[in-house]
């Protein structure tokens, strides 16, 4: 994949794991949002995603020939992870993924039951009700939730497979809104950490790997770009350069200067 | 849908929030035949339990059954 740099001789093999699932790409994207299905492949192949998030719904009587997100991008592919979009309840949430799991064959879910507008803030009561309906029937699931490493923590001690707090509202486009919180659940926690939900562009993926993460999910951000394949190929370098420096070690801050050149051999 | 044979007997059904009638005798399969749905890409529920793939040609459809056809779309 052209610029797009998965491991070299320089960075090793830097994959991760999750749910016994191994991935090189740290960039998780979704699939919504997109003016059309051919730009939806076009954006996720610059991309370099290996795995993709996709929504349950109800097939379209009136147009039943209506292109398939499937026939675009081809599950044989990439990794889909449906969603409970548009859960409100624990009982829904739980519907919906049982139906994803016959649709697709697969365990691996994220669970997400939102709060109403205008923020759609994670309901974490109701999250926490539906995560343990859902690993009881067997699924393997990626959790949204809040910034909040107390149910972070709740939740892997109940068996989430990955951590996935929000950075920002879905959609904003703010950033890491808290990042110190971000890291307290990097450090509570022992399985993968994805900030999900609030990137706004290259940068905001770049200073959620830089804190720590192990990888983040966009959609937005590429999806509403003015050009989404450029911004896919964008967030994709900025997943891959915060996730070096986070590997490099930063400097640490000083409130004053320390000079690059040396301060002796000086002409006179 | 239109009643093909008068002599038999229609069978009023739900699918996906919409009225629907079928003939007596029925199954999923048929249904999903009919509705020209490729069965690989789509999963049923039938009043509210979900009915494996492998079932669709046993199942024959009921009066008054709720049936909802999903699939997979993009989503975040």
């Amino acid at each position: 994949m052209d610029g797009i740099v998965q491991g070299d001789a320089v960075t090793g093999d830097d994959s991760w794991v999750v749910a016994g699932r191994k991935f090189s790409s740290r960039l998780v994207v979704g699939t919504g949002k997109y003016k059309d299905l051919e730009t939806t492949a076009a954006a996720i192949e610059a991309s370099g995603a290996e795995m993709v998030t996709v929504a349950v719904r109800r097939v379209n009587l009136s147009d039943r020939n209506a292109p398939m997100l499937q026939d675009y991008v081809s599950p044989a592919r990439y990794t889909y992870l449906p969603n409970t979009a548009g859960c409100f309840t624990a009982d829904e949430a739980v519907r919906t993924l049982r139906l994803a799991r016959e649709a697709g064959g697969w365990n691996l879910v994220k669970l997400e039951v939102l709060g109403p507008p205008p923020l759609l803030y994670p309901d974490m009561e109701a999250t926490l009700l539906a995560a343990k309906a859902l690993i009881k029937d067997g699924f393997e699931v990626m959790v949204y939730c809040a910034d909040d490493p107390v149910a972070a923590k709740k939740l892997e001690d109940m068996g989430c497979v990955a951590i996935m707090p929000l950075g920002a509202p879905i959609g904003s486009g703010l950033g890491v809104q808290n990042p110190l919180m971000i890291q307290s659940i990097i450090e509570a926690v022992k399985v993968p950490v994805l900030v999900d939900a609030g990137v706004g562009t290259a940068w905001d993926a770049a200073f959620a790997m830089e804190l720590g993460c192990d990888a983040v999910l966009v959609n937005s951000a590429i999806a509403l770009a003015d050009d989404p394949v450029l911004m896919a190929r964008a967030v994709s370098h900025g997943v891959q350069a915060g996730r070096l420096a986070f590997r490099a070690g930063r400097i640490p801050r000083k409130g004053y200067a320390s000079a690059s050149s040396p301060m002796t051999g000086l002409i006179r | 849908m239109r009643n093909m044979n008068d002599t038999v007997e229609m069978l009023a059904l739900t699918v996906n929030g919409e009225a629907m009638s079928v003939p007596q005798g029925t199954t999923l399969a048929g249904l999903l035949a009919l509705m020209e749905l490729d069965r690989r890409k789509v999963a049923v529920e039938r009043n509210l339990e979900i009915v494996p793939r492998s079932l669709y040609e046993a199942t024959h459809l009921a009066a008054r059954d709720a049936i909802e056809i999903v699939h997979f779309v993009g989503g975040g």
